[in-house]
Formats: structure tokens, C-alpha cells, sequence
């Protein structure tokens, strides 16, 4: 009968993986701390829901600019028919001057070379478009968000190599890894055309540190690709020393008008600085005038409202606002993440050291019955349903080592963190318990289980999940 | 090559010089069979070399300067994302995908040539009264004024509270359904319902929102048509599908020419005729692309051309896209019947029918970027669903739409006066251009009409037509757009929007058109 493309009739958007299958479960029993306290807490979204107030307040000072008024002018006509997909001037130059304070004015970005897009993942989808033929490919490290797998392959069809990163060396990106990874794609016959970092780093919360920058760079020359870095975390950097923008590193003389610095792009958004995902407010900046000008005509498939330019266009660029946020934003963002990480020790669950993102990357390794991926899916499968928590296992982050685990910490009142450190520690104190009585048992059952858990995972359907890094 | 060496030197010069001997003897040597061989191949080569460097320089495109839209932070620059981005020419040092490299390239289609040229010599009354006036773009600017007058009543309670005083930015900042509120399908559904006529019942389940109707067609575009693969569309059609289903998709678009003879209707033979030629040359036809009401014509398709085209498809076993964006916008006597009107409970046919609809013309409101996919077919809805998350409208402006469209009082009132504006825009503009001897192909919808100046024009051909649009553009100092940026196959019709003229600068427009129009005649 009527055939759809093949791109519909695929499963490219990547939307079967155990990522979105917690969420799916956590939609059909969500925890409400009035309505339904046995329910499964989300931490499987991050989100940054700790400065909310701040921007209620100051919307309510500013009313104007939610009311399409300027100076009590009204501009709602403008407004209404602006639809140039260079976006609007005032925010564009608000929004370069945020993204400079961010990066404590150590680099200055020039809004000329800034695309708007709706969302991060628009950005990124539009990058590939620009920077890759079909069937090309794009180095990652991993673990990386699963939504890559759906915003580099579905439409623009672009391959993805792993460059695979481990827990000997707190999962950093290393020489050997990245010739590895372009091995790998030589042997796959496909065509490198760059390497993409998340930096703040999604899933792991770490900075990329100068040393792995420099690599990264070196790397690229050596090669003759593109750089994308994925900054959309850089402003959930609550300990201040540890982020370098990738920008900042290419300001280095060595490497301003060398072939380099055509080749480095960086993807920015408003979702998780600002906690406003729900805006769709995303950016391409590159000195590639090239992709940003095919950048620019392709951002007409995915426009920014003008009525959502112009309001954070008045709210960022005041600037003791934009100072006082950012400022309080990583106090609380620390103090959250302090407060999860005691709650993990307290459980004897260690984590990888971090400085920045709204979640951890957490180490259950040693609660898993065996050193495979199966056994994380047990241990998953448990956390979900018997624990109640939505995490994300590693797996779908496609890390190589089994018992690796995100947790969001950012997306829920200090209460419902509480408890979910308490749920762990009593399922912790579980384990240790059945552990010693089920040694036994655990053989025979394991093979059966492994089979059925596997079937479970793949053969579920889901609707689609938004929102999920 | 007999001749002596020396008469190959230019007539006129008298000996040849050192320099040039030791060039020519080489060659005379190889003529001759002896040893300048290596010296008799590199030096030609050489020649055609330095030759074929020469050519390119000489050869390169224009380049232009780049157009500045206003940077002026005080006002909003006035220009569509259609505007033109005229680059310096120089393809970067790197390599990019070919589709940017394509992409990139400034536009050379008077389209877009033209908004440029609008947004570098806006028509102003007070400031700039000699700039160009634009016609070139199917913008509304009747009825903003009711819309601002809503706001003034009802925006705090729309903006951003949840039913009551305090400013929930939770409620509007956080992940939603990457296809859309709920709450706005209800009411988008809603609209359409009346919009139609409340002929057919709208089912927000049927809803997919997008952030304008650019991203609605390529989406649909990516889930009927694998690369290759084409749809049928009438002409003439509107400039910015060739940009909408084409660019990233891969899918062609297979002209099927209409005639003024017609009245510029679909022709069901022409779109047969169509499809077999393209099955002879080997190309899937997957769908047919059409545009009711017309844009650029303005006329709409009668409900037994609609079952037509149904039967057609279905025949075929092919798709319809239907953008129906102007289906508001209708000021004549007819009915406006929509695609989903026409749909029988039989599942095959429901199947293939997928509908396009926005605000950004009814409801003048193109900056917001609300577009809609409305299909009765489950996987294309499933497809276009996951695809919407490239494309989500922003969230207060989904908050904020809900609350306009949700008051039907509102809304209703709305509609009505906003077409009896078009309509008296509409009537003044053709019958100013009348007075001219200038008629217009029959229109009952939309924000343009589409002219007849082919006896204006002269050679009556494409470069006739493009020589009379530059004089407009250039003379008359409006921007329209030709046909031939529409693929129309006749030469010396023009698209003028005229909804984004106020009422007394249409006898502005007449007058220099009639400029113009004096100077083609004394020049026939």
C-alpha cells in the first residue's frame, strides 16, 4: 500500500534504546510526593530545575518583555511578521555576550557567526548536514548522549565511530583512542569528517581538560577534519578552574588563521544553563563563513519564535541579572551535587569525580552479578522497577564497560533527592543481604534471566520521549 | 606545418626576438623529428596551462557585496527568512558537505534577488518614500491590529501563568511532547474546524505542530520520498518548495505546467502525462504536491477536481500533500473544500492524504513559526512526530496561541474582518491595475493575485519577462515576483501581494507601475 521513506520506516531515531524504555516507564507511574509517593523518580532527565525562581522574579520586574513592549512601546506588529533566519540582531548580541560571560570573558564571540536554531538538537542535525556527505562519519567518545545516535544518522546519515574511552583514566580522551577510532572507520571504509566532543562532557560531567583540547586540535590538523564542541553544559560549571572552552584554546596564537581555525564549531543552548529547554533555544557558532552561511538558510526548518528571541534578548542582556543567575546557579548546582554525592557514599556507591553537567556518572560495577552488560540490564531492570529510580545504564550511552550508570540530580526538589538516596541505600543494603544467601542460586537462574530480560528490552514500543539529555 | 616559424609571430612585428626563437625552435624541432621533445611537450602544455589560469580569472562570478540588513539596535530590521544571503563568492578552504556547499551559494532567483534589493532600499512614507515597495512577499499586515488589541486584553492571563496570578515558568520551561502542548492540538485542531468552514471535525490526535509550515513540508518530504524520488506539482507554484522539499531531502520536483487557458486549474491529463514520462525515465513518482488555495494564483480547487485528483492517486497509489496555509484567506464567492473534506471512511484513500496549515498567513502570524501536519495516516504521524523534535515551536509561544485560538469569539470575529480587508485590498488593487489595462488571472483566496503583463513584454520569453521585473524593480521601485521564479510556463505573469499595503499606498503602486508601463509601450 502506501509506503512510507525508508528514513520513516527506519529505526535510525534510535528511540528503541533502554534510554528511552525508562522513560517510558516512568511515565506510566511517576512519582508525585502527594499523589503518588511508591512511584518512580525521574533521574533519567537533565534538567536544571534549581533557578526557576530567579527567572520568575525577574520576568515579573520586566514585564515588558514579555508583553511584546519596549521601553512600554508596543513592537508586537514587528514582532508578529519577523521571520529573517539571520534572527533577531538584540539577541544574537545578547546571547554571544552570555555565552562570553559564561566563559569568564576570557573569549569574545563575534554575532555574525552565530546561527540560531531551535534547540541544540536542531543545531547539531544541522551541522551534520553542513559538514558531512551521507555515509560519512563523525568520531565520538564515549559514553556519549544517546540522542547523537538519532541526530547524526537519521536525516543526515552519518556514520558514528566510537572513540572508546575507559575507567582506567577517568574515561579522558587519549591519543591511542582517537588513532584507534580512526582506524576503526578506515576499515569500515567510511570517511572521517570530524571529531564531535561534549564539553562539559554528557554523560560523564567532567571538563575536557587543556591537555585533551590540545590533543583534540592537533588531531583534527593532522587529518584535515572538523571539530565540533558540544558546550552546552558550559554554563553548569560549578567548580569554576576546571572548563575551557575549546574557543578559548584556538584564541592561542599558533593556531588563529591556521586551517584549524575554519574547522572548529561550537553548539551551544539554553536548555540547561538556563533550564529552559521548553524555548528551543539553540546555536551553531563557527568562523567558517561557509557553513555558516549554509547553516543560516538551513536554520528556516527550524526557527526560533521571534516573541521567544525578544524575550530573552531583554533578559540577557541585563546584565547584573545574567551575573547574579549565573553566579547563583553554579552555588546551587554545587550544593545539590554535594548533597547526591554524599548520599551515594553514605550508600558505598562511588562515582566518577566531577565539575559540572546536572547529573553523575555513577559506579555501580561491584553490585553487578557478573562483568557483562546483561548483568547491567539486571541491575537496571531492579533500580526501575523494585528501587523505583529512572536512570540511564550506560549501555545506551554505548560505554564500553558494563555498571556505569547517569543519574540527574538537578531535575527535582531537595526532598525527592532525599529519598532517592534513601531508596538506594536501603536496595544497597539489600543486595549485600540476598547476596550472601543467593550465591548459590544465582548460576542457574542467571542464563534463563539474561534471555528474557533481552527480549524484554527490544520488544517494547514506545511513544516518543522528549527532552533527554 | 610547413610554414616558417617566423610568420606564426603576429603580423606587423618584425623580427622575432631572442626569447621567442629559443620558445619556437624547441617546437620547430619536434615538427621536425629532432630532440625537443621534453622541451617541445612541456612548453605547449605550459602554454595551455598558464592559458586555462587566465581564462578562470577572467572567467569567475560576479561577486557582490554583501547586503547589510539594518544593524540598527533601536528597530527591528523589516525582511523575511526568505532574504537572500549574497556572500563574497569565496568557497571556504575546508572541506563541507556538497549540500552546503550548494546551499551556501548566494540564490540567483529573482525571488529572492528581489526581497534582497526591499531590504536595502525599503519603501518608508516619511523616511524613504522613494525606496521599493514590496509585493513580494505574502506577508498580511491588514488585521495586526485586532491581534494587538486581544493582547491587551488577555496576555497576562495567556503569557505565562497556569490559571492564576503567579508566573509559572516551570510550567512552560521544561521538556513538553516534542510535537506539541496538547492543549495547543485542541485548539489548533479547533481552529482548522472553523477555518474550513466546520464542514469536517479536526482531530488534535491528528496534529503533529512544527515551528512553521518550512518545516512541515520537509518533514513529510522525509517520510514519502526516498532520495530520487519525486512529486508531481502544478504550476505555476510557490518559490519556496523547491527549497522546502528539495534541498536536504534528495526528492525532485516534476513540474506539471497549468495554463491561463484553464485559468490556471490542475489538469488531470497534464499530471498523467507527467507521471508516465517520469516511469519511462526510470523516476518514482511518490506523491503530488499541490497548493489550495494557490499560491501564486489564488484560486481554489473545486470539490470534483479534488475527488479527481483523488482518484488519480489512488490509481497511481501515490500521495497528496495539500497546503492549505491560505484556506483563511479566502475573500470570493466559493467555498473553500479541503482535502480532508473530501475523504471517505475507506482506509486506502485516507491513507495518502496529509494536509499543511500554519499561522503565518491566516493569522498574520509569521515570526511566531506555528506550522501544522495534519494526516489521517498513523505512520506518517508516528514518523512526523519523532521528526518534530528538529522543529518544536517554542514554548510560550505555544502557551500563548493556545489562549488565542482557545477564545472562539475571538478568533471567529477575527476571521471575518481579516477577509473582508483582503477582499477590499484585493478589489482596489485589480481594478487600479485594470484602469491600466493590466488584468489579473481569476483569484478568490489568498494575499496575492497573479498579473498579466505579457503584453508588456517583449521578446515574449523568459528574458522578456525578467528585463520588464527588472524595470519594475528598477523604475517603478516594486518588487514582485516574476513567474518564472514560479516555473510558470507562459511568459509575463507577475505575483503582487497586496496585503502588505496599507489602502492609500495602492494608488502609489498603480501610478509608478503606470511608469513603467507607458515606457514598454513606447518602446513596442
Amino acid at each position: 500500500m502506501n509506503l512510507l521513506s525508508r528514513k520513516a520506516s527506519c529505526n535510525s531515531h534510535g528511540q528503541d534504546s533502554s534510554y528511552f524504555a525508562g522513560w517510558e516507564e516512568y511515565e506510566k507511574n511517576p512519582y508525585d510526593d502527594v499523589k503518588n509517593p511508591e512511584g518512580i523518580i525521574q533521574m533519567g532527565l537533565a534538567e536544571n530545575q534549581l533557578s526557576f525562581d530567579l527567572l520568575e522574579s525577574w520576568l515579573a520586574q520586566n514585564p515588558d518583555a514579555a508583553g511584546f513592549k519596549r521601553n512600554g512601546e508596543s513592537i508586537f506588529r514587528e514582532l508578529a511578521l519577523f521571520q529573517d533566519y539571520h534572527g533577531l540582531p538584540a539577541f544574537k548580541k545578547a546571547l554571544v555576550e552570555f555565552m562570553a560571560e559564561i566563559r569568564g570573558n576570557k573569549v569574545s564571540f563575534d554575532s555574525n557567526k552565530l546561527v540560531l536554531t531551535a534547540g541544540a538538537t536542531s543545531a547539531n542535525e544541522t551541522l551534520m548536514f553542513c559538514l558531512a556527505n551521507p555515509g560519512e562519519a563523525f568520531l565520538l567518545p564515549t559514553p556519549y548522549y544517546p540522542g547523537f545516535d538519532r541526530d547524526l544518522k537519521w536525516r543526515p546519515e552519518v556514520e558514528i565511530v566510537p572513540i572508546q574511552c575507559t575507567s582506567s583514566n577517568g574515561f579522558r580522551i587519549t591519543k591511542s583512542a582517537l588513532e584507534e577510532a580512526y582506524q576503526q572507520a578506515q576499515k569500515r571504509n567510511l570517511k572521517v569528517k570530524g571529531v564531535l566532543v561534549t564539553n562539559p562532557s554528557n554523560p560523564l560531567g567532567i571538563s575536557l581538560s587543556r591537555h585533551e583540547l590540545d590533543l583534540l586540535l592537533s588531531f583534527i590538523t593532522a587529518k584535515g577534519i572538523h571539530l565540533i564542541s558540544d558546550e552546552i553544559y558550559s554554563g553548569t560549571v560549578f567548580n569554576s578552574t576546571g572548563f575551557v572552552s575549546i574557543m578559548e584554546v584556538l584564541m592561542n596564537k599558533k593556531y588563529v588563521n591556521s586551517p584549524v581555525w575554519d574547522r572548529v564549531h561550537i553548539v551551544y543552548s539554553l536548555s540547561k544553563d538556563l533550564g529552559l529547554p521548553g524555548f528551543r533555544v539553540g546555536a551553531i557558532y563557527s568562523n567558517n563563513k561557509l557553513v555558516v552561511d549554509a547553516a543560516t538558510k538551513m536554520s528556516s526548518f527550524g526557527l526560533v519564535s521571534s516573541q521567544t528571541q525578544y524575550l530573552l534578548s531583554a533578559m540577557l542582556s541585563d546584565k547584573k541579572f545574567t551575573k547574579n543567575y549565573l553566579t547563583e546557579n553554579r552555588k546551587r548546582l554545587k550544593r545539590r551535587h554535594a548533597m547526591f554525592i554524599r548520599g551515594l557514599k553514605n550508600a558505598g556507591i562511588p562515582c566518577l569525580e566531577s565539575d559540572a553537567g546536572l547529573f553523575c556518572w555513577v559506579d555501580m560495577r561491584h553490585l553487578l552479578s557478573s562483568k557483562t552488560f546483561e548483568a547491567e540490564m539486571e541491575l537496571w531492570k531492579k533500580i526501575v522497577y523494585q528501587v523505583g529510580l529512572n536512570v540511564s545504564p550506560g549501555s545506551s550511552c554505548h560505554c564500553v564497560e558494563p555498571g556505569w550508570f547517569r543519574m540527574c540530580f538537578a531535575n527535582m526538589s531537595e526532598r525527592t533527592l532525599g529519598l532517592a538516596m534513601q531508596r538506594i541505600k536501603s536496595f544497597v543494603n539489600s543486595i549485600s543481604d540476598s547476596n550472601n544467601v543467593s550465591q548459590n542460586k544465582r548460576h542457574s537462574n542467571k542464563s534463563s534471566r539474561r534471555k528474557s530480560f533481552s527480549k524484554w528490552i527490544f520488544s517494547l514500543s514506545f511513544h516518543d520521549r522528549e527532552g533527554e539529555r | 606545418m610547413t610554414r616558417n616559424p617566423e610568420s606564426e609571430l603576429e603580423p606587423g612585428s618584425r623580427k622575432p626576438t631572442r626569447t621567442g626563437m629559443r620558445l619556437i625552435v624547441p617546437l620547430q624541432g619536434i615538427v621536425q623529428g629532432r630532440g625537443g621533445l621534453l622541451l617541445g611537450s612541456l612548453i605547449p602544455c605550459a602554454l595551455v596551462y598558464f592559458l586555462q589560469v587566465y581564462l578562470k580569472r577572467h572567467r569567475s562570478s560576479k561577486t557582490l557585496s554583501p547586503s547589510t540588513s539594518a544593524e540598527n539596535l533601536t528597530e527591528l530590521p523589516r525582511s523575511s527568512s526568505r532574504a537572500n544571503l549574497l556572500t563574497r563568492g569565496s568557497i571556504g578552504r575546508v572541506h563541507v558537505s556538497s549540500r552546503a556547499s550548494s546551499i551556501a551559494k548566494p540564490n540567483d532567483s529573482p525571488y529572492y534577488i528581489g526581497l534582497d534589493r526591499v531590504q536595502e532600499d525599503p519603501y518608508d512614507e516619511i523616511n524613504n518614500p522613494n525606496g521599493i515597495i514590496q509585493l513580494g512577499l505574502s506577508e498580511n499586515r491588514l488585521s495586526l491590529d485586532l491581534i494587538e488589541e486581544w493582547l491587551s486584553k488577555n496576555l497576562s492571563a495567556s503569557m505565562l501563568g497556569e490559571g492564576g496570578n503567579d508566573l509559572n515558568i516551570c510550567g512552560i520551561a521544561t521538556y513538553r511532547p516534542a510535537d506539541g502542548l496538547m492543549e495547543l492540538k485542541v485548539a489548533m485542531a479547533g481552529f482548522m474546524t472553523e477555518v474550513m468552514g466546520r464542514t469536517i471535525s479536526f482531530n488534535p490526535s491528528s496534529v503533529v505542530l512544527l515551528s512553521g509550515a518550512t518545516p512541515a513540508l520537509e518533514i513529510l518530504s522525509f517520510c514519502l520520498a526516498d532520495q530520487g524520488n519525486a512529486f508531481l506539482v502544478p504550476t505555476p507554484y510557490y518559490p519556496g518548495f523547491d527549497r522546502d522539499m528539495r534541498w536536504r531531502t534528495g526528492v525532485e520536483l516534476i513540474p506539471v505546467h497549468c495554463r491561463s487557458c484553464d485559468d490556471f486549474t490542475l489538469n488531470i491529463k497534464a499530471l498523467d502525462q507527467a507521471f508516465n514520462q517520469a516511469r519511462k525515465r526510470g523516476q518514482k513518482v511518490r506523491g503530488v504536491l499541490i497548493s489550495n488555495p494557490s499560491n501564486p494564483v489564488g484560486n481554489v480547487l473545486s470539490m470534483d477536481m479534488l475527488y479527481n485528483l483523488l482518484d488519480f492517486a489512488r490509481e497511481r497509489n501515490i500521495h497528496i500533500i495539500s497546503d492549505e496555509i491560505f484556506a483563511g484567506s479566502m475573500y470570493g464567492n466559493e467555498e473553500f473544500v479541503s482535502m480532508a473534506q473530501i475523504l471517505g471512511s475507506e482506509d486506502s484513500d485516507r491513507d495518502r492524504v496529509h494536509i499543511i496549515y500554519g499561522l503565518s498567513k491566516d493569522f498574520s502570524l509569521p515570526g511566531f513559526k506555528v506550522g501544522v501536519i495534519y494526516s489521517f495516516n498513523e505512520n506518517v504521524l508516528a514518523a512526523s512526530r519523532k521528526l518534530a523534535r528538529f522543529a518544536s515551536i517554542s514554548a510560550p509561544t505555544q502557551r500563548l496561541v493556545v489562549s488565542m485560538l482557545s477564545d472562539i469569539k475571538f478568533t471567529r470575529e477575527y476571521m471575518k474582518t481579516n477577509r473582508e480587508r483582503i477582499k477590499k485590498m484585493h478589489d482596489l488593487f485589480v481594478e487600479g491595475l485594470r484602469e491600466l489595462g493590466i488584468e489579473s488571472a481569476k483569484s478568490s483566496a489568498g494575499l496575492c493575485c497573479w498579473v498579466d503583463m505579457s503584453r508588456l513584454i517583449s521578446p515574449y520569453n523568459e528574458k522578456g519577462e525578467l528585463e520588464l521585473w527588472d524595470k519594475l524593480s528598477n523604475i517603478a521601485k516594486i518588487n514582485v515576483t516574476p513567474g518564472s521564479a514560479c516555473h510558470c510556463i507562459e511568459p509575463g505573469w507577475f505575483r503582487c501581494c497586496f496585503t502588505t499595503l496599507n489602502e492609500k499606498e495602492i494608488p502609489l503602486v498603480i501610478e509608478r507601475i503606470s511608469k513603467v508601463v507607458e515606457t514598454c509601450k513606447r518602446s513596442a
